[in-house]
């Protein structure tokens, strides 16, 4: 193969793997607040990711910039190779954005119908009702709802147009936890269809039970990325706990124990290599015991990435519940 | 990829029938939204229809003198109804779509941003000219006699929807400027003293004198001149009064588009 073949190669490879959407190197200043800071990545089709960090991350920003709602200050953005603004790359794109009121006067279905008239191939209305789980109040006033029905709304919204692309902004925002779960369940079914899905959440839980890849923002940048399973092992995550004889001296003498604490009568060792510890644990105590080895909650790993003990205190300890 | 590229190309650019189409449902979905929304029903109609009874029933003479009394009122308040209309709904309903982020989610939508802004221009005319034939059919009840022929009502409603359109621009301006949340207190600050001072609620000659020299920069004056007209209260040239209005509104939309502009960048 030669060089300019190769080259070519490159090139219809890339074509072929256009990206969803793609954020370049963007900056976004405010008067005294920048909150994207040469922010890169990429949507591959069919993946649904995670924007997982603290408030103020930049998580929504990134996503308007690539609707097209803001223009970055600098960079680029791109929704399958074109500008958000033009229209035609809107129409493979669903929004579900955080609405404090919409119109209340009309139906659930008027205003499902309205949306499917933006797009040239909408789902059936029936299906959208259906998925968003707003069959039986289709006919009912957007005021006339219940909090957690008019988020379903807005997710049925975003779903109007049977877009590849969609942008969900803390979807699952005053849900309970079965609604949540429902909506997990149709975004998962979404995306084995193939559609891409871009959300972003402050529940921790939310991101590693729907995200193949998770991007942890802070200050506008990415900090790191990775499956929820490689993040949870960058963070450097095992627990390790036993009864020992071993002296407090000698445990945090192994360079892998990273932390130890007193918890009761055992002893609570954090690394993130597990075996080589536990190697030398067994050896050196025979009369080891009440031994249990546990990966770090997500949590705490995620917060030891952000270096952020704050991260959100309220919906952390939704995002908690298991 | 090339070939979906065609067929995107191919959306790209709806046909002028589906977007007509569009644009018919947005016009119906803002109109329907409107009606049921009684906030703004209520006062956009009951405002000047109560106005024009009350200020009728004062000024109730018996003979020639009185009819036309009472078909200056009727072409006066069919202004203040447009204006209100106007005001109301576009000024109030932007502010309040655009403040809680639903006139952001639509812009994240392939709707094509002028079907939203000829929509609330529809609705607030189809309010605007129901509030005048509601007024002109309530004329008889409170002056006892017919107020205007049919070839008048047909003029008065061509002006009225003209008269509109300048409302309209200055209700855009004032929905993407207010701050989210204020907009139904202002916009009475704005509608109140602009009808006041234009002579919409009592003719402009009752109001003090330099009140009435200030009342020629309103668009709510040149607006009421031309309906007076239609009813043959002359003196005053048409032409300046279209052209004072096409100026305000060819203004105001200047403004709106860069305070747009602006806050778009700032978003």
């Amino acid at each position: 193969m030669t060089a300019i073949e190769r080259e070519l190669e490159v090139q219809r490879s890339s074509m072929e793997e256009q990206p969803a959407a793609l954020l370049q190197n963007v900056t976004k200043q405010y008067p005294g607040h920048r909150a994207l800071d040469g922010l890169s990545f990429s949507l591959r089709a069919g993946e649904i990711v995670a924007l997982l960090g603290p408030n103020g991350a930049g998580k929504t920003t990134a996503i308007r910039v690539l609707l097209g709602l803001t223009s970055p200050t600098s960079g680029e953005a791109r929704l399958f190779g074109r500008s958000p603004r033009v229209r035609a790359a809107r129409t493979h794109v669903g929004a579900m954005l955080q609405v404090g009121r919409m119109p209340e006067s009309l139906r659930v279905c008027e205003h499902i119908e309205l949306f499917r008239g933006y797009y040239p191939r909408p789902l059936p209305l029936q299906e959208i009702l259906r998925i968003a789980g707003l069959a039986s109040v289709s006919q009912k006033l957007f005021g006339d709802l219940s909090g957690g029905q008019k988020q379903r709304v807005l997710f049925a919204l975003a779903l109007a147009g049977d877009p590849d692309l969609l942008f969900l902004d803390e979807p699952t925002l005053g849900m309970d936890i079965e609604a949540r779960r429902a909506l997990w369940a149709e975004v998962r079914s979404l995306a084995a269809r193939g559609k891409t899905v871009l959300l972003t959440t402050h529940y921790l839980e939310e991101a590693e039970a729907l995200a193949s890849r998770i991007l942890l923002l802070k200050n506008g940048r990415l900090l790191v990325e990775g499956t929820p399973g490689e993040l949870r092992a960058r963070a450097g995550a095992s627990r390790i706990r036993c009864r020992t004889q071993l002296s407090e001296p000698f445990l945090l003498g192994m360079p892998e124990v990273k932390e130890l604490r007193r918890e009761g009568d055992r002893w609570l060792l954090c690394t993130d290599a597990p075996e080589a510890v536990l190697r030398v644990l067994l050896q050196a105590d025979q009369a080891l015991s009440g031994l249990e080895v546990s990966p770090m909650p997500f949590e705490e790993a995620f917060l030891s990435l952000t270096g952020d003990a704050v991260a959100e205190p309220a919906a952390m300890g939704q995002g908690g519940l298991a | 990829m090339p070939l979906s590229g065609v067929a995107d190309s191919l959306h790209a650019g709806p046909n002028s029938r589906t977007l007509l189409a569009l644009y018919g449902r947005e016009i119906r979905a803002e109109l329907v939204k409107m009606l049921r929304n009684r906030a703004y029903s209520f006062s956009a109609v009951g405002f000047p229809v109560i106005f024009y009874l009350l200020f009728s029933s004062i000024n109730r003479h018996p003979g020639p003198e009185g009819r036309e009394t009472a078909r200056y009122l009727l072409a006066s308040y069919s202004c203040f109804g447009a204006v209100g209309a106007a005001l109301f709904g576009i000024g109030n309903g932007l502010a309040y779509e655009r403040g809680h982020g639903w006139l952001e989610l639509k812009r994240a939508s392939p709707m094509p941003p002028m079907a939203y802004l000829v929509a609330k221009l529809a609705s607030s005319l189809v309010f605007s000219l129901t509030i005048c034939l509601l007024l002109v059919a309530l004329g008889p009840l409170v002056s006892g006699r017919m107020l205007a022929s049919p070839g008048e009502i047909v003029d008065l409603l061509g002006v009225v929807a003209v008269g509109t359109i300048p409302f309209a621009s200055l209700g855009l301006l004032f929905g993407l400027a207010v701050p989210p949340g204020s907009g139904p207190g202002l916009v009475n600050l704005l509608y109140l003293p602009l009808s006041f001072c234009g002579g919409l609620w009592v003719p402009v000659e009752l109001l003090p004198k330099w009140m009435q020299s200030f009342a020629q920069y309103l668009p709510t004056f040149w607006f009421s001149r031309l309906a007076l007209h239609v009813f043959g209260f002359t003196g005053y040239s048409m032409l300046v009064g279209y052209g004072v209005l096409a100026t305000y509104t060819v203004v105001l939309l200047g403004i709106s588009a860069r305070v747009w502009r602006v806050s778009e960048a700032r978003a």
